[in-house]
């Protein structure tokens, strides 16, 4: 066994390790912190099949940016286990009928036959100055430009859609509009006043 | 000198990055230990102190000179106490997740013209990724403490660092359009040709946004609402004592040092000379190129002490406005502006 085999069989084992514990850990913050780590290794994989730039890419945007809002979101949910728990032994073999039909359709379209290696070759290794990231770009930006066009309206409909959906006007807060903080004067706010003396004593 | 060179040759592979490892690591944390000391004493010149000033070495005092190793020491023999309820697995592993990540970026940091110890050619994406990973040992932390202060720093970090987070990536954007690769070698070399030609000038407002950013993003003043003692003690780490606590404290001056190298880097010509093109070129010759970084980086480590002496903590609103409203507007305007200059090639930078 070479050593890149043994590294993808490391990754792939944690992989699918830490998969299984996203989805079995009674603490929802822990089921995030294996869902960063599965993540971790799925890019650990992507660098094993040369795709330095994407591998980089999912570290930064989902270990980096994603995950870190879903703690932040999961850390402050007050959820009921018990609640959660309930129809588990009722709903058991629904799920598990669900998982292996699952299971069982995703060998048929991903198996040997169809992604083994006699079909789908490992690519040849690229010498040391190609560049993963020029390439992806000159796809992106001339072979897939509608379709990435495309994708970032929908991202920004999205963005504006959420941005909606939770806004909550409040009247009656008290907002400070820090424009106009700046341009206040010191006569604007204070006024000295001359005054008699009231008494003397 | 050739022995030497053919007793390195004949290490194995694995002992040379050792080795490597060792010589970048052990100078870095000497300088996390006394950046710590330089702290103390210009901020306490600052306000008209004389800062630490007794612990020397052998008798002689040396203006306080052994008062970060005193500190160590100290903090090597405390007890590191676990609070009840916290997850003791994950209490003590964040406070290696924060170290870990300032130290990895170091990784790819060029010291000089192919002095690296890994020269990959998407060094800027790495240490953009690595960077961005510090914060899990912010939010792992206050949620393992199983405190209230805890977890409101943590919250208030998580957020804070997400904001600025994308704003300094933006601006590293800038960088990339500017020089045309995500080599940070080649982002120095691009910058070439004297003091005009680095690119603070004509990133003018990434490069200042990207500091500001940087100083939000290692959680200093006046950015320091996670730690905020006058409001959360001291925030995510109020927790941690002994050894723990100075694993979170070597993680925030390790990032500092980090983002003053890369600042030097991306926009004051990392280890190019200032005086390239002029008059001055020849008889600054003999400097040598890491020599310069360095002048750089101490600035850039001056600027977020001063800062911390200078400015009054930001109110939470004030930080999230700054970020999403003020920066991150302008880094995208600014980006749109970097990319017509380089497609029309204009003068002095990009012809």
């Amino acid at each position: 066994m070479s050593f890149e085999k043994f590294l993808f069989y490391v990754f792939a084992g944690i992989l699918v390790w830490s998969a299984m514990m996203v989805i079995t850990r009674k603490n929802p913050v822990h089921s995030v912190l294996f869902l960063v780590l599965a993540f971790f290794n799925s890019a650990g994989l992507w660098m094993l099949a040369e795709a330095e730039f994407l591998a980089i890419a999912l570290v930064l945007v989902y270990v980096g940016a994603v995950m870190v809002l879903f703690l932040f979101v999961v850390m402050m949910l007050d959820i009921n286990l018990a609640e959660l728990r309930a129809g588990f032994v009722k709903s058991a073999p629904v799920a598990i009928l669900v998982a292996l039909l699952m299971g069982v359709q995703m060998v048929l379209v991903v198996g040997a036959d169809r992604f083994g290696l006699s079909s789908m070759p490992a690519p040849e290794p690229k010498s040391a100055d190609y560049s993963n990231t020029e390439e992806l770009g000159l796809a992106l930006f001339t072979q897939h430009l509608y379709a990435f066009e495309i994708a970032a309206v929908i991202l920004l409909v999205g963005i504006i859609a959420a941005i909606s959906l939770t806004m909550r006007r409040r009247p009656d807060n008290k907002y400070q509009d820090p424009g106009k903080q700046v341009v206040v004067k010191a006569k604007d706010r204070l006024r000295i006043v001359k005054m008699e003396a009231e008494s003397t004593q | 000198m050739e022995i030497l060179i053919a007793l390195w040759d004949a290490l194995p592979l694995v002992v040379q990055i050792v080795l490597q490892i060792v010589a970048i690591m052990g100078p870095v944390l000497i300088l996390v230990a006394y950046y710590t000391y330089a702290e103390r004493k210009i901020i306490g010149h600052m306000q008209v102190r004389m800062g630490p000033n007794r612990v020397g070495f052998f008798g002689f005092r040396l203006m306080g000179l052994g008062q970060p190793i005193a500190d160590a020491v100290k903090l090597m023999f405390k007890e590191i106490i676990i609070p009840s309820g916290a997850n003791k697995f994950l209490f003590l592993s964040a406070p290696v997740l924060a170290i870990a990540t300032a130290l990895a970026a170091w990784a790819v940091f060029p010291f000089d013209a192919g002095l690296v110890l890994a020269d990959i050619n998407a060094g800027l994406l790495y240490i953009l990724a690595l960077t961005s990973l510090g914060v899990y040992g912010v939010i792992i932390a206050g949620w393992a403490s199983n405190s209230k202060y805890a977890l409101l720093g943590a919250m208030r970090s998580a957020a804070q660092i997400v904001a600025y987070e994308i704003a300094m990536g933006f601006a590293l954007v800038g960088v990339l359009i500017a020089s045309g690769s995500l080599d940070l070698g080649a982002i120095v070399e691009a910058q070439s040709g004297g003091l005009i030609h680095w690119f603070w000038l004509p990133l003018l407002p990434l490069f200042l946004i990207y500091f500001i950013s940087g100083v939000a993003e290692t959680n200093r003043a006046p950015f320091d609402v996670a730690e905020g003692e006058s409001e959360i003690v001291a925030g995510f780490h109020v927790e941690y004592s002994g050894m723990t606590f100075a694993v979170f404290f070597m993680a925030e001056y390790a990032n500092m040092i980090l983002i003053a190298a890369l600042t030097a880097l991306m926009f004051l010509g990392g280890w190019l000379s200032p005086f390239q093109g002029t008059a001055l070129e020849s008889w600054f010759a003999w400097v040598p190129g890491i020599i310069w970084l360095l002048a750089k980086t101490f600035f850039f480590m001056f600027c977020f002490l001063w800062f911390r002496a200078t400015f009054p903590r930001y109110r939470y609103d004030q930080i999230m406005r700054l970020g999403w409203k003020v920066f991150i507007p302008i880094t995208i305007v600014w980006i749109v502006v970097v990319a017509l200059m380089k497609v029309y090639e204009a003068p002095i930078w990009f012809s």
